[in-house]
Order: C-alpha cells, then structure tokens, then sequence
C-alpha cells in the first residue's frame, strides 16, 4: 500500500447533502442527511493513518479512531462499528452531536498540518452508527452474571454509559428516569431536526438487549432518596446522572412577564411533549412572531430553529460577546445563519417591557464592548456608556446556561461543591460509599461525549469498588496479533469480565 | 414529530393510539382502585403506587399524564395510605385534560404516567393553634395538612369553602382531625354565609392566640386569606399553583416571585410565606394559556359530540 501523504488523500472532504435551508426552516426533518457509502469510502481515504493518532487523544473517551477507519476502508463494516464501540456507546448520537471541531477533528493532522479540512470523522461515526442500526447489529455477549445490583439516576447520555459498561460487567442495573420517556437531553432537549427520536429509541433499545431495566416516572430523591437505595433497596452501588437541569435567569426586571420562558422550557414542550403538534398533542407553547433568544450556545441555537420550525416570523439571538466567543458548535451556528436567524452580537438585555395585559413586548438592551480577558480567558464584554436601545419581541428565551438541580442536595447527604454541583474525587466517588456521580451534575453543562466519557469512567470505578476485575489488559488483541477472537472469546468481549474475583 | 398544524378535527383524535416511544421502555402501570364522584364537577381518585404512598408527605403533588398524547398535569396528593398503598388525587374537571380524566378513569384502569411525591412537604410546625383554610381545589388537600398538625398535637380550626351545600365532601374527615369546623358556603345554603376569610376572621377573634395559618386553594383566595392575617401578624403559609411541566426543576415554567425573588415553585415550593407571595404575579402567569385552553377543549367537546352520534361500535372512548 502507497503510503499516504496530504498531497495524494482527496483534497475536499466527501459531500454530505443537507437539506436546503429555505425547505427545512418550515420541516423537523433531519437537516444534515448523512454520508452514503461511497461518501463514507471516500472521506476514509483522507485519514492519514498517523502512527501516533492526534484524533485519539481528542476524544473524550479515545474512540481508536485510525482503527475503524482502517476496517472500513476494507469493507469491513461490522469489524468497523466494533471497533468504534469498544470506545463509544451511541455513535449515532455523538457522530451527530459531538462539537468535533474541539475534539477529534480538531487535531486532525490533515488540518493541523495539512492546511485542509480534516477528516470528517464524526460523519463517518455517524454513518457507522446508522448502518447498525439498520442492520441492527449489536455485539454477541457472553455475561457472566456479577450478582451485583446497581441503580442509576438519570437516563441521560452519562447514565446511559454507566449502565451499558455495568450490564456488560455481569450487574443487574436499573436506570430510574423522572420523565416518562428515557434519554435525557437526547429527549427533551436536541431536536429532532438534529437528532431524531428514532435514533434515541434505537441506542435505548440497545441498552435493553443488555438486560438493564429503565424505569420511568421515579423522581429519586423525592419518591426514594439515594441513601434508601443502598439501604432497603439493596443496591450494592449507585450512579448519579442526573444533569444539571436547572436553567438560569438573570434577574433583571420584567423576567416574570408572560412570554418569557426558558430554553429548557421550550425545547420540553416541543420536543418532550409535542406541543408543536398541539391541540393534536394537549401541551400548548404560545409562541409569538417575533422571538428573541438570549445565548448563543447550543441550547440557544436549539430555541432559536425551533422557534423558526414552529412558524415564527422573525427569530433574532441576542449574545453580549462575539461571534468569535460564541459556544455552540460550527456547524449549528452555520446552519442557523443560513436558515435565517439574525444574530446581535455584543448586546445584551438589562430589562425586559411588557404591556398592559403582562405579556413581554420589547426588551430593553444595551451595547457591550470587549475589555480585559477574564479568567476564563475570553474577553469580558464591558457595557457601553448610554448605549440603551428597545428591541420588540413577543417571545424571550433564556438560553444563558444551567445551574445544579436543588432535590438531591435536599435530600440526601452527599457533599455538594460551593456551586451545588455533587464534589467527587478523580474516580468520580462522591462523599457517599458506593455512590459515584458523573456529567452535567458533576461539571456543569457540557457535551454529551463527555458526559458518556464520565459515566464509563465511573461504571470503572464502581467495578473496582465492586472487587469486579477489569479484563482490559488481558485481553488485548493488539498484542496477540489474533483477529476474531481471543482464547475463545470475542474480541467485542475486551474491557469487560468474564471472571469474577471475590 | 409527526405533521403539526390543522388540528384535524377529526373524532379519532382521541381514540387512535398515538406515537409514542416504544411501549415496553415507558411505565404505564398506576392502576386505578377507588373513583368517587362528589359532584358533576368534583371527583377522587384513589392509585396504587405503593413506594408513593410510602414517601408521601402532606403538602406534595404529582404529576400526571392521562395518556399518551396529554399533556403533565400538577396535582396535588389529597391523601396517601400507607397499608394500602395508595394515594389519592381529588380532581375539579376544569379544563381539557381534567374533563378527559373525568370520563376516561374508571376503575381498573390506569393512568398512563404518574410521577412524584414531588415538591418539599409542608413544615408541620409545633404551633399550637392553627387554622388550615381549604377552598375550591384546596379542599381535598388541606386534610393531611390538618391530619399532620393534629398528629403533632395542636389545636386544629378546619375552615372549608364551597359554592353550596351539595358540593361538600370529606365532612367527617375533617370533623374527625379537627377541634373545630367551619364550613362556608357562597350561597349559605349550610354553615357560615361567605367566604373562607369570614371564618378565617371569626376564629381570629374568637382565639386571639393563633400561631399559624394555611391555606390552600385558588390564588385570589389565598390572597385574600394572607391579607386577612397580615394585621394580625399571624405566619400565614399557601401553597402555589402555577402552570408546570416537568415538576423537577428543569424548565422554570412555575417560577413565582416571593420575596421579590424568582423561586421555582416545583422544587423550592410549592408552600411559601403567603406575607411574600406576589399573587398578581402569579395570576398574571395563570392567564398565559388561556386561549389555548379553550381551543384545546372545544376541540375536545367537538370529538366527544362526533363520537356520540357515531355508531356505537366506534365510542370506544371512556371504556379503556
């Protein structure tokens, strides 16, 4: 095989049609289509196959990221989806919503070094996870029963990680969701448009075939508290996943007037609860003609296609930084710019106006301008002296970021930091024995890789704490050269036990 | 999401199974055991969960969904027992979902998502002479209030509001935990003429040693109870309801404004210092979906006068 270099790769990256702006800004349909396999095929060919991988070290949870490519790249699209999911558990998910630019393709040599576009490798794990889900692969299991029972709280990405390590680890693992659909912010907080319900249903149902029960409408904390569970319910170890949740305001006259919601709220209500499809649905929005979005992360841009899906007029973000600082992902920004948002940089509400009846009608803003970094490193918007201006808007949503849900740090006695997030140490333990916590309770909002990144760091941990062995560096295949199988066992096996020390 | 707009109109909106996540990942197991009917209006629902009956406390509520295209509904727990497991929910067919609730439960069937005890439980304090006001919905929920203070040893003043006397439930109930009574009547047609204020009132003056009040019920009464004890300086405690969704914290669509602080009532509530409550605030967020509403039932009463006059077999609604 000729070696590849960045002059004999295909210089652009494979074509991923999209739907046209103008169709979809009035349709839920998924915006980007996906790669086919001939797309697939030809993007593979751009990976360089660096012998030390920057795109590895990118990933959250070091997807081997030159390894699947390679496998695809032979047509061996099944040894390509294992590959991937030795590492990652919803490919369809996060191929679709990781911020790539940050991670993997981020330090992808071929744009580091190479001055192109880097491999698309989230598209690629993308295609992969679709392509499993229509063949509806999942890996062969040989479990062997750990007698161990764990509860999960949540089901989000990080919980869902958690649960699908353990279930594999031989625990009976039960997820308790206080919605009455699982998934997270999978389910009530990206759209559809960005991540259909389908593929949601399909990554759950895998964790089904694991044998992990999901049971819904259990608020923990409130109908059980976390210590009950270790106590009279008997689990052995707990995970929390519970997210971060709760959406924050800026309290600044006017925030209770009708018309002003959370991001949370909105995107619930459409994408929980249908309310798009009210009276169809029974879950009414109300919303106006001429929106306004406070934010420009991805919940802001969520809000704010939503907003344009369900047939608002005018639908404008309001973001006190630049587009430089702006936190949502490239291409969600991009989409959102082609269907049509306008975007205020530098500006930023200190009072909302309302009418006679209550309802919100303009908001009341004043210029910013960049001044010293602050300690996050950006730049620290600075009001402009006399720069007040009135900008309409029936509608106003809150998209400024979340804050730590209050009911476990109600009810139980696990240690919260001084922000109210829950404090664990490295191994994502928390000051409880048995109970480890991981993702947006933990760290604040983040993405949903690293939320899944945190669950199976803590499913590790609970399996030590468990005295469950980590088969790991038994069975790696790369040192024996055997392809297939190991001593019997199915390669897909590794990281998982097969013997149970007690 | 399926096709959106043109409501349809059509009489299956109510019997077609919907599409929903897949049935076998989403509990539907909240059986109904008892349904009492009050009045036209007025009815109770008793609901296995045992684990719910177990964590309940006075002061909590629920969530509901009545299947699975409706919508969360907040409502709060009436009365929880233990040894049966059950707790129970007096619903007022108001709007849409609680008129769908009226002629869909029936016993042996279930509710199609129930989730909860949700909300801090009410601070049973040792005062040691308190009135618990109920009226119009608060009714049903002031009794495990009153129950918990009489189980903590105090005096308890039950005042109760009704438009007449043919509305009134739980008599004996009340009569059984409380020292003294009260029932007002709009129309006078049983105890005191007038509104809950005027027993609230009466009992203040009789006393002059009340060391709590609570109330519970729609906002404009509860209202007016905390302006009747405002002079007296007596705590008074209410117990909001705002328009929810999830009821966990997560959406912010119940905050209210205590204190000239925005709290959210589903996990810092649902009681507050009825002295800081803004009641205008609150009514003010109650109206936000009213038009809505009514379109939601009309369209409801239209399905429902279609399905009357199809053929029989096709009235399957009601008898799930």
């Amino acid at each position: 095989m000729v070696r590849k270099t960045i002059r004999n790769i295909p210089q652009e990256r494979a074509f991923m049609p999209v739907q046209d702006p103008e169709a979809r800004a009035a349709n839920f349909d998924e915006v980007a289509l996906g790669f086919d396999e001939a797309a697939a095929l030809l993007e593979s060919e751009r990976c360089l196959m660096c012998p030390e991988p920057a795109c590895i070290a990118g990933c959250p949870v070091s997807i081997d990221i030159p390894g699947f490519i390679e496998k695809l790249l032979k047509n061996d699209y099944r040894g390509a989806y294992d590959r991937l999911t030795d590492s990652t558990l919803l490919p369809a998910v996060c191929g679709r919503v990781c911020p790539q630019e940050e991670q993997c393709e981020g330090v992808c040599a071929v744009a580091v070094s190479g001055g192109l576009e880097p491999v698309a490798i989230g598209r690629l794990e993308r295609w992969l996870g679709d392509k499993a889900i229509a063949e509806g692969w999942h890996k062969s299991r040989h479990i062997e029963p750990a007698r161990f029972r764990v509860g999960v709280v949540g089901s989000g990405p990080a919980s869902m990680a958690c649960a699908a390590d353990l279930a594999k680890a031989g625990c009976e693992v039960t997820v308790f969701e206080a919605l009455h659909a699982p998934g997270g912010v999978l389910r009530y907080g990206i759209p559809e448009f960005r991540l259909p319900n389908s593929v949601v249903d399909a990554e759950i149902g895998q964790l089904e075939t694991l044998g992990v029960e999901i049971k819904c409408n259990t608020l923990v904390g409130r109908l059980f508290t976390v210590e009950q569970m270790l106590s009279e319910m008997g689990y052995d170890a707990v995970f929390i996943g519970a997210g971060a949740g709760t959406p924050k305001f800026m309290d600044i006259p006017g925030e209770n007037l009708n018309g002003v919601l959370s991001a949370n709220e909105l995107l619930t209500r459409c994408n929980l609860m249908h309310a798009g499809d009210f009276p169809n649905y029974d879950t009414p929005l109300g919303l106006g003609k001429r929106i306004a979005v406070i934010g420009a992360g991805n919940t802001a841009m969520d809000a704010m296609r939503v907003s344009l899906r369900l047939g608002a007029e005018e639908v404008h973000c309001v973001y006190r930084r630049t587009e430089l600082e702006c936190p949502a992902r490239a291409e969600e920004l991009h989409h959102a710019q082609e269907e049509g948002i306008a975007f205020h940089w530098l500006t930023s509400p200190v009072e909302l106006l309302g009418d006679a009846e209550g309802n919100v009608r303009a908001l009341r803003c004043q210029r910013m301008e960049l001044g010293e970094p602050d300690e996050s490193g950006r730049r620290r918007p600075v009001p402009v002296e006399g720069s007040e201006f009135d900008f309409e808007a029936d509608t106003v949503v809150y998209a400024i970021g979340t804050s730590p849900n209050p009911i476990l740090g109600q009810t139980s006695k696990i240690r919260l930091n001084k922000w109210g997030y829950i404090e664990t140490d490295e191994t994502l333990a928390t000051s409880l024995a048995g109970v480890y916590a991981g993702g947006d309770i933990v760290t604040g909002a983040a993405t949903v890789i690293l939320a899944m990144g945190a669950g199976r760091k803590a499913a590790e941990s609970i399996r030590q704490y468990l005295g469950i062995r980590d088969s790991a560096s038994v069975y790696e295949p790369e040192r024996t050269g055997f392809e297939g199988t190991l001593f019997g066992i199915d390669l897909a096996e590794r990281n998982f036990t097969h013997i149970r020390l007690m | 999401m399926s096709t959106r707009g043109n409501g349809g109109g059509v009489a299956g909106t109510i019997t077609q199974p919907r599409e929903a996540g897949p049935p076998d990942i989403v509990s539907s197991d909240f059986p109904i055991v008892t349904r009492t009917d009050f009045s036209d209006t007025t009815f109770l629902l008793e609901i296995l969960h045992p684990a719910m009956a177990k964590a309940a406390k006075p002061g909590q509520f629920v969530i509901v969904m009545v299947n699975e295209h409706g919508e969360r509904i907040p409502l709060t727990i009436a009365d929880f027992d233990r040894q049966r497991g059950t707790i129970t929910l007096v619903i007022q067919a108001v709007g849409k979902s609680s008129r769908e609730m009226q002629a869909e439960c029936r016993v042996g069937g279930t509710l199609f998502g129930m989730v909860g005890p949700m909300g801090i439980p009410s601070h049973v304090s040792d005062a040691k002479k308190v009135i618990c006001v109920g009226g119009g919905l608060g009714v049903a929920p002031i009794f495990p209030q009153a129950r918990a203070f009489k189980e903590n040893g105090a005096y308890v003043i039950g005042v109760v509001g009704f438009r007449s006397a043919n509305l009134i439930f739980w008599e004996h109930k009340f009569r059984s935990v409380c020292d003294e009574f009260i029932i007002c009547t709009d129309d006078g047609s049983a105890g005191l003429k007038g509104l809950v204020t005027q027993g609230i009132e009466g009992a203040i003056a009789e006393h002059g040693d009340i060391d709590e009040v609570v109330a519970i019920g729609p906002p404009i009464m509860m209202r007016a109870c905390a302006e009747a004890t405002r002079p007296h300086k007596i705590k008074t405690m209410v117990s909001l309801n705002p328009i929810m969704v999830d009821g966990t914290g997560m959406c912010g669509g119940c905050r209210v404004r205590v204190g000239g602080r925005i709290k959210f009532a589903c996990v810092d509530g649902p009681d507050f210092d009825g002295h800081a409550v803004d009641f205008d605030d609150l009514m003010q967020r109650l109206k936000r979906y009213r038009p809505q509403e009514q379109q939601s039932l009309e369209q409801w009463d239209e399905n429902c006068r279609r399905l009357q006059m199809a053929p029989a077999d096709a009235a399957g609604h009601g008898s799930k």
